[in-house]
């Protein structure tokens, strides 16, 4: 039997994902990396990004997050997300919008640079991973 | 004159009777909306929840020194979050939290307010129109949120109170709000946010477990807890502007049903009126026929 561990992905708003998985891969603030079960206990900040959950049977899925943070324990581990979307269910032209309105703001001068600016990596990194992965599934 | 008395009353009762309309629709609008909002409450428990975990794990572990946000000053400078609604026609929904808001600096913070050391951040228009009548100094506007609530909002809360906390606007932030408890019974709250307290961040789990897991932290634990608290933070107010919302609901839904039940009650009585005057007047018109025709028939006979 192929060793897996448990994964919730937990957003304010929703339990956007509970099952066992075999990896996960995130985009921690120190570089990405990769957990595989029995991973020692770990707490780590993740950045804006993409999660790679994979299956036992092989198949994989892709979450886009604007970051958070993953904790490890007891072979559970539970990624915490202020905002995160399945690959396949992002909303492209509401991220669309979001990247033309940040941008729209980063010309002006009296926004606010760095919240523009994280918005527009946020929407930026929603339509990478929604045209990498959305079709996939 | 009985005719068009009757004609008023018509009038009257096909009034009341739309106007019921109304209300039983705004009940049924207002019940639709409380079960999506107490879904919402129970969707953010388990973030919230480990959130709160991991705030805790890391403040057990560095001590409340590690973090501005946890340090307690003296409450020079006081900042009141008050959460009523955008609308009304909800009972005393926002006349009660209002009350509360009032009395709280009334009797803690009434110097507070004389010395201009007391701002309020007033949430929903209600709040808005409340403070801004009574001349308090307002932080932000925040008119009109509860129509499409969205995390984002408590996010932008959240940050303006952290920013004021960091750079000594305020001293405290307390949270007046509405709890849900049930539709009968709201719970209003008053709940201190800033600075976080520590014994606030302990659940039941880490009291029962003695040894903690020893934790690999990345990047270090000093600059994880400084990301968490903020997260932390917004998730309580998340929480408030849902359990507020829920509340605001279940109301609605009260004041509107009982608005149903007086209506009808209205009703019947319009009807019974209604039916009296009509009996009434038949009654009449019948004499005045029998009337005559007695009086036609001792004509003849005479």
């Amino acid at each position: 039997m192929a060793k897996t561990f448990h994964l919730e992905i937990l957003t304010p708003e929703r339990v956007l994902f509970s099952g066992e998985v075999l990896s996960l891969k995130a985009p921690g603030v120190l570089g990405q990396f990769q957990l595989l079960a029995q991973h020692a206990p770990l707490v780590a900040q993740i950045d804006i990004g993409v999660l790679e959950v994979v299956f036992p049977n092989g198949l994989r899925r892709y979450f886009a997050t604007s970051g958070g943070f993953v904790e490890v324990k007891a072979n559970r581990a539970v990624v915490l997300a202020e905002a995160a979307e399945a690959a396949e269910e992002i909303d492209i032209p509401r991220a669309q919008a979001a990247l033309q309105r940040a941008q729209q703001r980063l010309r002006e001068p009296n926004w606010d640079r760095a919240r523009a600016e994280a918005a527009l990596k946020r929407a930026q990194n929603r339509l990478q991973v929604a045209a990498r992965y959305g079709e996939a599934g | 004159m009985a005719g068009g008395n009757l004609r008023d009353i018509r009038r009257r009762i096909a009034s009341v009777r739309s106007t019921q309309q109304i209300t039983r629709a705004m009940k049924m609008v207002a019940a639709a909306k409380l079960r999506r909002a107490q879904e919402r409450i129970l969707a953010t428990r388990p973030y919230a929840y480990r959130i709160r975990h991991l705030v805790g794990e890391l403040v057990a572990q560095l001590g409340p020194e590690a973090h501005p946000l946890l340090e307690p000053r003296a409450a020079e400078r006081v900042l009141l979050v008050v959460v009523a609604a955008d609308r009304g026609l909800c009972g005393a929904f926002n006349a009660n939290i209002l009350r509360l808001a009032e009395d709280t600096i009334l009797s803690r913070y009434a110097e507070h307010r004389e010395q201009g050391r007391l701002s309020v951040m007033a949430v929903g228009r209600k709040a808005h129109e409340f403070f801004v009548r009574r001349r308090y100094r307002l932080v932000g506007d925040w008119r009109g949120i509860f129509q499409g609530l969205r995390f984002e909002h408590a996010r932008a809360i959240t940050d303006r109170l952290v920013r004021g906390f960091l750079e000594r606007e305020w001293d405290a932030v307390e949270l007046v709000y509405n709890e849900f408890k049930s539709v009968v019974s709201p719970n209003r709250i008053v709940e201190p946010l800033l600075p976080v307290r520590p014994a606030s961040l302990y659940g039941a789990e880490q009291a029962e477990t003695g040894q903690r897991p020893v934790y690999l932290y990345e990047p270090d634990p000093e600059a994880l807890l400084a990301a968490l608290l903020p997260r932390h933070l917004t998730v309580q107010v998340w929480r408030a502007l849902l359990e507020s919302n829920a509340a605001e609901q279940g109301a609605r839904m009260v004041a509107m049903d009982n608005a149903t039940n007086n209506a009808a009650e209205l009703l019947r009585q319009l009807r019974l009126t209604y039916n009296r005057l009509r009996q009434a007047s038949i009654t009449k018109e019948l004499l005045e026929i029998v009337a005559g025709a007695e009086a036609l028939a001792r004509a003849r006979e005479a």
